[in-house]
């Protein structure tokens, strides 16, 4: 079964949740999708042996035979071809790999090249995935698109998403069985869980939530989901020995035998939502 | 106007609080918020609606049933999947590139525009404040971006300065919120996640040319990751230019929508003071340089 962990908002948590739920949960696969800013290793630490690039195709113009004629530019919807007088202009980086370019051509003048935009990384045996976007480079999806393709059917899978809810995120979640949102307790993080809770409605994924950094003093998104209807799977405190932790990369599970439990109680919730 | 982006890499350090703070303290400049897909600051800076317009920001493939013969030719050429085999459109997969029309032997696909999102202009009593909200699931976060900024030369009078709040990540999004600027601002935290997010941010600043500086927030939280992101950006050449201390009172504060400047927190509103001082200097250092 796959499970994304989103939120919205940034640096609520989805991290410490997906990696805590790696380290509790037997042979599970945990997949760091948030291919911008990646976090995973720094918790989980494994030994990455695999490597690959992620290319993507984009045009090159054979100046033998093009005539100028501007159709390809024409055709691509994304700027990403400028003809002017006797010079073509390819800007790769926001090419969107489409290839309409080089079906507008009528003087088959346009091939299609590899480009390398990122990497997806690996340990031996494939429990742990990430990818990382190489740094000045715009469009993140085929990279999300390429750890997806690495998925084991078989097991308890973990996708750890970006923030925010664009395209990045539809993609990261599409074909999950179930969806944890992770929401913090202030003004700003209940505006955020209510983008990500429509966003898991429109796509029809069945979700739940975990509340982090949760306080006495605030109990906006107790009041949000229960006028919504939506199950808060667990609450973690606000707890500087879990802040202090996280700040050297170590997780709530090997601080106490406590938060083990708790997590594996969050794997069984999962696991039943899904099936409801 | 000087144009000044508050990113992070990662998300939650404190970039809206931040801007906010600095929006009761700076005078005469202009507000916007980047951060099109969860955008938080006009939670703390309500005003009355200037503009409001639909923002169409990407394109979408329409298939004409009637005229299409089901050759298959439009499926095969698309990269995306977004064709279903009874020849549907599948909206969430559609990059609208139109590569299928170009094929289409009928011409029975147009490609049509597609709503992406809504743009704001506010007059608030703190300045002329531009923002946005992406579509739920939406494509084209940068072009929106674009947009909220294009509004911002609009609406623009005689103000000095542009104070941005941003978004997380490195990709589309952030660098559709830094180019041109005058500067960076990366908020970061000292954690091992803050640490290796604000080294990739720092590069993609460098990569687009544009001047970076650093703020540690809730430096008080991890000492040694603290002096450990201070010797990065000394050996690199990035001023740290503030430190901000973890208090709980601030997350108090802004439960209650507050900023730690109206909370009247004296020790973190004289470390933003000094924070916005030493910036002004930076830009104008750099304007001599």
């Amino acid at each position: 079964m796959k499970v994304g962990i989103l939120s919205g908002k940034g640096g609520t948590g989805k991290t410490t949740v997906s990696a805590s739920l790696a380290a509790v949960v037997p042979s599970c696969q945990y997949i760091d999708c948030d291919v911008e800013e990646p976090n995973g290793a720094i918790f989980l630490k494994p030994e990455l042996k695999e490597k690959s690039p992620v290319k993507v195709l984009v045009p090159e113009i054979d100046m033998t035979k093009c005539n100028f004629c501007g159709l390809c530019a024409k055709a691509c919807q994304f700027n990403a071809i400028a003809v002017v007088k006797d010079k073509v202009l390819v800007f790769p980086e926001i090419c969107h790999h489409c290839g309409a370019c080089k079906i507008a051509c009528p003087n088959d003048a346009i091939l299609e090249v590899e480009r390398t935009i990122g990497v997806v990384e690996a340990n031996e045996d494939g429990t742990f995935l990430q990818g990382k976007l190489d740094v000045g480079e715009p469009i993140s999806i085929p990279i999300i698109n390429e750890l997806k393709k690495h998925i084991k059917e078989d097991r308890f899978v973990i996708l750890d998403c970006p923030p925010g809810a664009s395209c990045a995120v539809v993609n990261s979640i599409e074909g999950c069985d179930y969806c944890v949102l992770i929401a913090e307790p202030t003004p700003f993080g209940l505006h955020d869980i209510k983008i990500a809770v429509q966003l898991v409605k429109n796509m029809g994924i069945p979700f739940g939530v975990v509340l982090n950094k949760a306080s006495n003093d605030n109990r906006s998104i107790h009041h949000f989901c229960q006028s919504e209807g939506i199950e808060i799977l667990m609450a973690i405190p606000f707890s500087k020995e879990i802040a202090e932790g996280y700040s050297k990369g170590i997780l709530p599970v090997e601080i106490n035998d406590l938060w083990n439990e708790k997590f594996k109680k969050l794997y069984e919730k999962i696991e039943g939502g899904a099936h409801k | 106007m000087k144009q000044i982006v508050f990113i992070s890499g990662k998300g939650g350090t404190g970039k809206s609080t931040l801007v906010s703070s600095l929006s009761l303290l700076v005078q005469n400049k202009m507000l916007a918020d980047c951060d099109v897909e969860a955008p938080n600051l006009h939670i703390l800076l309500q005003g009355e609606i200037l503009k409001k317009r639909d923002f169409f920001g990407a394109k979408e493939a329409v298939i004409d049933s009637s005229a299409c013969i089901k050759c298959g030719l439009c499926r095969k050429t698309c990269r995306f999947d977004a064709i279903s085999e009874e020849f549907e459109i599948k909206p969430m997969k559609c990059e609208g590139c139109g590569a299928c029309t170009l094929v289409c032997p009928q011409n029975a696909i147009k490609l049509e525009e597609v709503k992406t999102g809504e743009t704001y202009v506010s007059n608030t009593s703190r300045g002329t404040f531009s923002h946005a909200f992406l579509d739920i699931g939406a494509e084209g976060s940068g072009r929106l971006v674009t947009e909220v900024r294009k509004n911002v030369n609009a609406y623009k009078k005689d103000e000095e300065w542009l104070l941005i709040d941003g978004s997380p990540g490195i990709g589309c999004v952030v660098i559709a919120s830094i180019t041109g600027t005058d500067a960076v601002v990366v908020v970061s935290e000292p954690t091992k996640s803050g640490q290796s997010d604000l080294e990739r941010v720092l590069g993609v600043a460098k990569h687009f040319g544009v001047p970076a500086f650093v703020c540690i927030n809730k430096y008080n939280l991890n000492l040694k990751v603290t002096s450990e992101i201070e010797e990065y950006c000394e050996n690199n050449g990035y001023p740290v230019i503030g430190k901000i201390p973890f208090e709980p009172s601030i997350v108090k504060a802004l439960q209650e929508f507050k900023t730690p400047i109206e909370a009247g927190n004296k020790v973190i509103t004289n470390e933003i003071k000094n924070l916005w001082a030493r910036l002004v200097d930076e830009v104008e250092n750099l304007k001599k340089a």
